[in-house]
């Protein structure tokens, strides 16, 4: 059997990453989006970890839970926005959102 | 006396910003008045410092204030009161207030009375910076100063197009002559290290003589331009469109004789390079008999009397370039009296006239003009030279001065001018004043001017008769500074059977003057006499045709090559190239502003596109470095 090392972790944290990042691009529904977000931000405290392990350095851990910690206020933040935005709206569309036209 | 100094430089420019303030609003004599008392209080102190320096006492030198200091270049506002400045300073006070006092007579009726006193005080101060200054650097603000002060007041009446034209004309033939002094003036520096009087002259000693001469070519060059000596001597004729006070006191008296002032201020250096004043004096002598002869035919009262000006320039280079310094000093001493007073009398010619220049439409104005009569005489038996006027003692001691340096060439010539001046003069007097009264044919009532105006004038007068009584101390004065020497003919009757045969010379010319312009057969000439159609006429008349020369070969070629340079130049290159790095970026702009949606979607693709944009460019950036050893090689290879 073969044993899991550093590079099926960081394959993985990229294909995480590559998904997010299309799910950023491609998605219209704001609550999907920030789905995605949290893909783009775990896909990195994957890496973050298991290159962590590798080193022997606890640094990369200590990183990824700063990132979860930051990630969890983001989504308070954000999902209140949400929320205000879809009582005034009635709808959380990102195409509806373009009061910063320049 | 230092605030003497002060006085004498700073009324003019207190009077001509004053008279700026009514620039605006209509006449107001009073501008005229305070602009003439300050003026005339810059006369006296400069009266004051005269006697002081006649008195044997020191030169006054102030440094007001230092105007530039960077490095090792040092230029003060400094200000001289020596024999010669003082000089020039007594011509230009005394010439300045006669000529503003007149003014307030002869601008009587013009709209622009105060503006023409702002710009006449402010030539006089920019006059008194010239001869004031203790350096090169402020002699050359003053020179740009009276140019700038000389263009506004040829075009004092900008409304006539030839007024324009001569004013542009004079600055910018002022501004070629004035680039060679700029060139001389570095020279100065670059030699010397320095600009001021005292320093660059003790330096002189101690320089070759190709530099020195290369020096004293360049300032002549400017010196050239100032005095309007050939090849730039157009613009004086033509400078006669501005009002006449401005011809008497900026075109004859004082801003062009600036150029002799140089040369004799630069006395030392002159004086080391005698080639070069060799050819000085040699070009004076070309000028005076050049002018003089096309003063002989012309039909214009100011051109007549602006030729003979020229003439007596060149005269005064003549004596400067043979190093007789203070002769030449003495002679625009001279020559500013009665050149002015001559002036200052066409004026009200002219006001009689109702601007008719013509002297042929004239005739018979002695009946009216009394007075003017007798100081237009006075001024042009000055200016033959007769005795005892002031114009014999200047003159002849420039006759003196050149066979006493055994330059026969250079004095048969001036002899010879002097006979063909006292021709001019006297065919200009005889016209206007003697013979029928022609001006009734064209309906003139010729009138007096203001009485004022010819108190005003009787300075001038006294000075033009008495002037030559001053040569002895004149010359006890600045025998000194200029080194100046007595010329001594050797033998006795030489100089007598000179002095006679130059008087002898001189009356024929106004006899014959007289004989031929005084009598009731001269008519309003229609071109159809055998003088009229003679080549020599024409030739003189239409001043050699050098001004058909210039416009026909400098003027239009230069137009069209401007015009080539203009159409495919600057609109095809210059103008092209801006506009086209304008037009790119606000191409791009108003392309890519689609960017902006405001779509949050459409911005996040954009995010990315650049993340993966700046990324790829990281990659490449750092496989280069890794590998830029191969890289260089691979390069070589290729024979980059």
């Amino acid at each position: 059997m073969m044993e899991i090392g550093l590079n099926h972790y960081l394959i993985l944290s990229t294909i995480l990453f590559a998904i997010g990042l299309v799910g950023v691009m491609r998605r219209k529904n704001l609550l999907l989006l920030f789905f995605a977000t949290e893909i783009l931000l775990n896909s990195v405290n994957i890496a973050f970890a298991a290159i962590s392990h590798y080193y022997g350095d606890l640094t990369g851990q200590m990183f990824a839970f700063f990132v979860i910690a930051i990630a969890a206020s983001e989504v308070a933040v954000g999902l209140g926005l949400l929320i205000v935005w879809y009582k005034r709206h009635g709808n959380i569309d990102l195409d509806s959102l373009a009061s910063m036209k320049g | 006396m230092e605030k003497y100094l002060y006085i004498a430089l700073f009324a003019p420019l207190v009077s001509s910003l004053f008279s700026a303030l009514f620039t605006a609003t209509p006449k107001k004599t009073f501008t005229g008045i305070i602009a003439s008392l300050l003026i005339f209080s810059a006369f006296v102190s400069s009266s004051i410092l005269l006697t002081h320096i006649l008195g044997g006492g020191e030169p006054i030198h102030v440094e007001m204030m230092t105007w530039m200091a960077t490095g090792d270049l040092y230029i003060p506002f400094g200000f001289v009161v020596d024999e010669i400045s003082v000089t020039m300073m007594m011509v230009v006070t005394l010439v300045s207030t006669v000529v503003h006092i007149y003014s307030i007579g002869y601008m009587d009726h013009d709209k622009g009375f105060n503006r023409f006193f702002s710009y006449l005080s402010a030539f006089v101060f920019s006059m008194m910076i010239l001869v004031m200054s203790d350096n090169y650097a402020g002699l050359f603000i003053g020179w740009e100063g009276v140019g700038l002060c000389s263009w506004l007041l040829i075009g004092f009446w900008f409304h006539k197009e030839s007024a324009t034209w001569a004013a542009n004309e004079a600055f910018i033939m002022n501004r070629i002559a004035d680039l060679g002094m700029l060139v001389g003036l570095f020279l100065i520096y670059w030699n010397t290290g320095t600009l001021q009087y005292e320093g660059s002259f003790a330096a002189f000693a101690h320089l070759d003589t190709t530099t020195l001469s290369w020096i004293g070519i360049f300032l002549f060059i400017g010196a050239m331009g100032k005095s309007a000596q050939f090849p730039l001597h157009t613009w004086l004729a033509d400078a006669m469109e501005g009002p006449t006070p401005v011809s008497a006191l900026i075109h004859a008296a004082t801003m062009v004789t600036a150029g002799v002032y140089l040369v004799v201020r630069s006395n030392e250096l002159y004086s080391l390079i005698p080639h070069v004043g060799l050819f000085i004096a040699s070009l004076g002598a070309f000028v005076a008999i050049f002018a003089a002869s096309m003063a002989l035919v012309n039909r214009d009262m100011k051109r007549v009397i602006a030729y003979s000006t020229l003439s007596q320039l060149g005269y005064m280079f003549a004596a400067a370039g043979l190093g007789a310094y203070w002769v030449a000093l003495f002679h625009l001493m001279a020559h500013a009296f009665f050149k002015a007073l001559l002036f200052l009398g066409a004026g009200n010619v002219m006001h009689a006239m109702h601007d008719e220049l013509d002297p042929f439409k004239m005739g018979g104005l002695k009946k009216v003009m009394k007075w003017t009569y007798i100081m237009m005489t006075f001024a042009s038996v000055a200016l033959a030279g007769l005795f005892p006027l002031a114009g014999f003692f200047s003159k002849d001691t420039i006759l003196e001065a050149a066979f006493a340096e055994h330059h026969f060439v250079i004095y048969s010539v001036l002899l010879f001018t002097a006979g063909l001046t006292a021709f001019y003069s006297f065919r200009l007097t005889a016209l206007i004043f003697e013979g029928e009264e022609r001006y009734k044919l064209f309906g003139i009532h010729p009138h007096e001017a203001y009485k004022y105006m010819l108190v005003a004038m009787s300075p001038l007068l006294i000075l033009a008769i008495i002037a030559g009584a001053f040569r002895t101390t004149f010359f006890g004065m600045v025998e000194e500074i200029l080194g100046a020497m007595e010329y001594h003919i050797h033998s006795h009757v030489t100089l007598w059977i000179m002095t006679i045969g130059t008087q002898v010379f001189v009356i024929l010319a106004i006899m014959y003057a007289y004989k031929k312009y005084n009598n009731a057969k001269i008519t309003v000439p229609d071109g159809t006499s055998a003088m009229e159609n003679s080549f020599m006429y024409k030739l003189l008349l239409n001043q050699y045709y050098i001004p058909y020369a210039y416009e026909k070969y400098i003027v239009v070629p230069y137009r069209e090559m401007s015009e080539v340079f203009w159409t495919h130049v600057d609109l095809k290159i210059v103008d092209a190239s801006v506009d086209g790095i304008a037009g790119i970026i606000y191409n791009t702009g108003d392309r890519t502003s689609a960017m902006q949606s405001g779509n949050l979607s459409t911005m996040l693709k954009w995010m990315v596109a650049g993340l993966l944009g700046m990324l790829s460019l990281a990659v490449v950036f750092g496989l280069a470095v890794r590998y830029s050893d191969e890289i260089l090689a691979i390069l070589s290879g290729l024979g980059v």
